[in-house]
């Protein structure tokens, strides 16, 4: 992919520190966390804040590490961490993944699966709904056969099944 | 020799019907799993995983269940070197090596010759490291088992500190993903206290995170969102393989015996270290370029240069169980996924398994050597069948893997919750790929996180607080020794005088 005609979404630098950032706040809950639990010798031992707390505290060193490092790197602020086309391929697969799964709770595995599967047969691959309803169909069917018939292990149901009675 | 009567009884057990038929299923199941994008090793264990729950459970089903997922596992390896070869694209990152002269080859018509050199490597470079474990593990589980808390903290110590020093990348991003890992399989009830941690009132936190959530979300749908953004265009070279193809490469295999024997060398001790086959392969492909006669012509396409990598990489991923079932402590990621299906299924890992469960450890071992004699067999025969499976369009495969990964996250506890972890696993696991972090330190770490703590708890439960408990006799001192060595080893590298001098001391 050409620089020129596609502009980075964000530098490598801005996500690094960004990241870092995020993972120094971790580490922080986690040393405040474990020291509102005790990080010290009780009577009978270590407080259960014990060892997370230098665990938190490691998490907190490093943090700052490398966002000290990025920081101090420019070469990374030229380097393109995602670029906007890479970007929004990214989106249309992770948008529709979120939809996916928050909509199993209420549809159930089978049919949100088949759903999902002909929308990135339409959307990605341009298919017609002729190949599309087959495959997506057929998927679903044979995990169904799969998981609730050969290995027993149930998965979430919704109206479709209770319609058709297989609970 | 007791290590071959042992053996004899695992073959027994490993020899059943079923047991050879699971031994099938798991190989050709794990060289799908390594040939699609988006699962691997680590992943395809940990989501059929769950499948075996019931299975374990009837007599001799841990053994059928270990079977199956370790086969899974060396399936998986035997595969990433089919796409390595014919689409340049590594499955796996101990394959990267493969592609230098494997995919050259291909170009050059002679992919049939690459893959059976590659084939037949990875099958001599397990078994050496399986013959390894056999003679090794009894003796490695005899004397673990004199450890204590003390002890078994070391060793943990000893892995991670490994992992930081052997990273060669950047030890800040390592030591980050290795503490988010400890911090993460504290969340949840404390085992010893029973008090809360970490959980800011959160039901769903209660339970903790399941290290298989994250293997599933890191490893599959972090590699499903890599993939999509480098594009995905599959072009492949064609799979012929037949009958004089390999007795030709086979004939000439020998030659580089020197090659595969230092190969195997490298891939059985970089194993036992973790996080050991992704390096091990590169180093040996360095070595053999430079020792080889024909070391110039590397990177063209010659089969040393296939026979090099892959033979350290299987050596490798084979001896990343001897620590495993020695000592509970895995070598790779997917070690670990093993190592916590043996923990689900109720085993202790650790050198009390050979006294207390010999059929199974024995059965394991014996299923390696014939696990991956019918990998062999099926790689040699079916290759252009899943040559095949790259050709689905990526539009259909990947809403699949995606749909088996969130199945494989809910079947753990069966919990949706777990499935939301999934997804956002998955987003952090695309960012520290990209971004450098090493993953397999973080799943180690959530793995081992409640073991490791309850070991350095009740060690220094013993001393009173005073830390001098790891340095106390001969054994721990030197594991922490040890330890500490290789985590600073970087530092150490650069000071060969400062080295001596504490050699000398």
């Amino acid at each position: 992919m050409e620089k020129g005609t596609d502009r980075p979404a964000a530098s490598t630098r801005a996500v690094e520190m960004g990241v870092a950032a995020v993972i120094f706040l971790f580490g922080l809950v986690v040393v405040i966390d474990s020291y509102r639990l005790g990080a010290r010798w009780g009577d009978d031992g270590p407080q259960p804040g014990y060892f997370p707390f230098y665990v938190g505290l490691l998490i907190c060193i490093s943090g700052v590490t490398i966002l000290v490092r990025g920081w101090r790197n420019s070469a990374l602020a030229g380097e393109s961490f995602v670029s906007r086309e890479e970007l929004k391929k990214i989106l249309t697969v992770l948008v529709p993944t979120v939809v996916y799964v928050s909509l199993i709770v209420y549809l159930g595995f089978y049919v949100t699966s088949t759903l999902y599967i002909a929308y990135f047969m339409w959307h990605l691959g341009k298919y017609s709904w002729v190949k599309i309803v087959p495959v997506a169909v057929g998927v679903s069917v044979a995990f169904f056969l799969i998981f609730e018939i050969w290995f027993s292990v149930p998965l979430p149901k919704g109206p479709l099944e209770a319609a058709l009675g297989l609970n | 020799m007791e290590e071959i009567n042992a053996l004899m009884q695992g073959f027994g057990v490993a020899l059943s019907p079923f047991n050879l038929m699971l031994m099938f299923v798991g190989v050709i199941l794990g060289i799908i799993i390594g040939v699609l994008p988006g699962l691997g090793g680590a992943n395809g264990v940990a989501i059929l995983l769950p499948l075996t729950f019931s299975m374990a459970q009837q007599p001799g089903g841990t053994t059928s269940a270990i079977i199956l997922l370790s086969c899974i596992y060396w399936g998986a390896l035997f595969g990433g070197a089919i796409t390595s070869i014919l689409f340049n694209i590594p499955g796996e990152p101990w394959s990267v090596a493969t592609t230098f002269d494997g995919h050259p080859l291909a170009q050059q018509g002679r992919a049939g010759s690459a893959l059976t050199a590659a084939f037949t490597s990875s099958f001599v470079g397990a078994l050496i490291a399986v013959i390894m474990i056999t003679f090794l593990s009894p003796v490695v589980a005899g004397f673990a088992l004199k450890f204590g808390p003390p002890e078994f903290f070391a060793v943990y110590l000893l892995t991670f500190c490994a992992f930081v020093g052997m990273s060669g990348g950047n030890a800040a991003k390592t030591v980050a993903s290795m503490m988010i890992g400890f911090a993460l399989a504290a969340v949840g009830l404390d085992s010893v206290t029973g008090t809360l941690r970490l959980t800011f009132g959160f039901t769903s936190l209660l339970k903790g995170f399941d290290f298989l959530i994250a293997v599933i979300g890191l490893f599959g749908i972090g590699e499903i969102l890599e993939t999509l953004e480098e594009g995905l265009a599959f072009k492949g070279a064609s799979a012929k393989i037949n009958m004089k193809v390999v007795l030709e490469t086979w004939k000439e295999l020998p030659r580089y015996w020197a090659t595969s024997v230092r190969s195997a060398a490298v891939g059985c001790f970089m194993g036992i270290v973790p996080g050991g086959a992704t390096p091990a392969s590169f180093m040996s492909y360095g070595l053999a370029r430079r020792l080889s006669k024909d070391g110039k012509d590397f990177g063209n396409g010659v089969v040393e240069g296939v026979v090099a990598p892959e033979t350290a990489a299987h050596a490798a991923g084979t001896s990343a169980l001897l620590p495993m079932i020695t000592l509970g402590v895995p070598g790779s990621p997917t070690a670990a996924v093993l190592l916590g299906g043996l923990l689900i299924w109720g085993l202790q890992p650790g050198p009390l398994l050979f006294v207390e469960k010999p059929d199974f450890v024995w059965g394991l071992i014996a299923s390696m050597y014939l696990g991956n004699i019918a990998g062999l067999i099926v790689v040699l025969t079916c290759v252009p069948l899943f040559a095949a499976i790259l050709r689905i369009p990526f539009s259909i495969i990947a809403p699949v893997i995606i749909v088996i990964c969130a199945i494989g996250a809910y079947t753990v506890h069966n919990s949706m919750f777990d499935v939301y972890l999934m997804v956002i696993f998955g987003v952090i696991g695309y960012a520290f790929k990209k971004l450098g972090y090493p993953l397999a330190p973080m799943v180690l770490a959530l793995v081992l996180g409640d073991r490791a703590e309850e070991n350095f708890r009740n060690a220094i439960k013993g001393s009173q607080g005073d830390l001098a408990v790891f340095f106390s006799n001969g054994l721990v001192g030197g594991l922490t020794g040890l330890a500490l060595f290789l985590l600073f080893w970087p530092l150490i590298k650069t000071l060969p005088r400062a080295l001596q001098g504490k050699r000398a001391g």
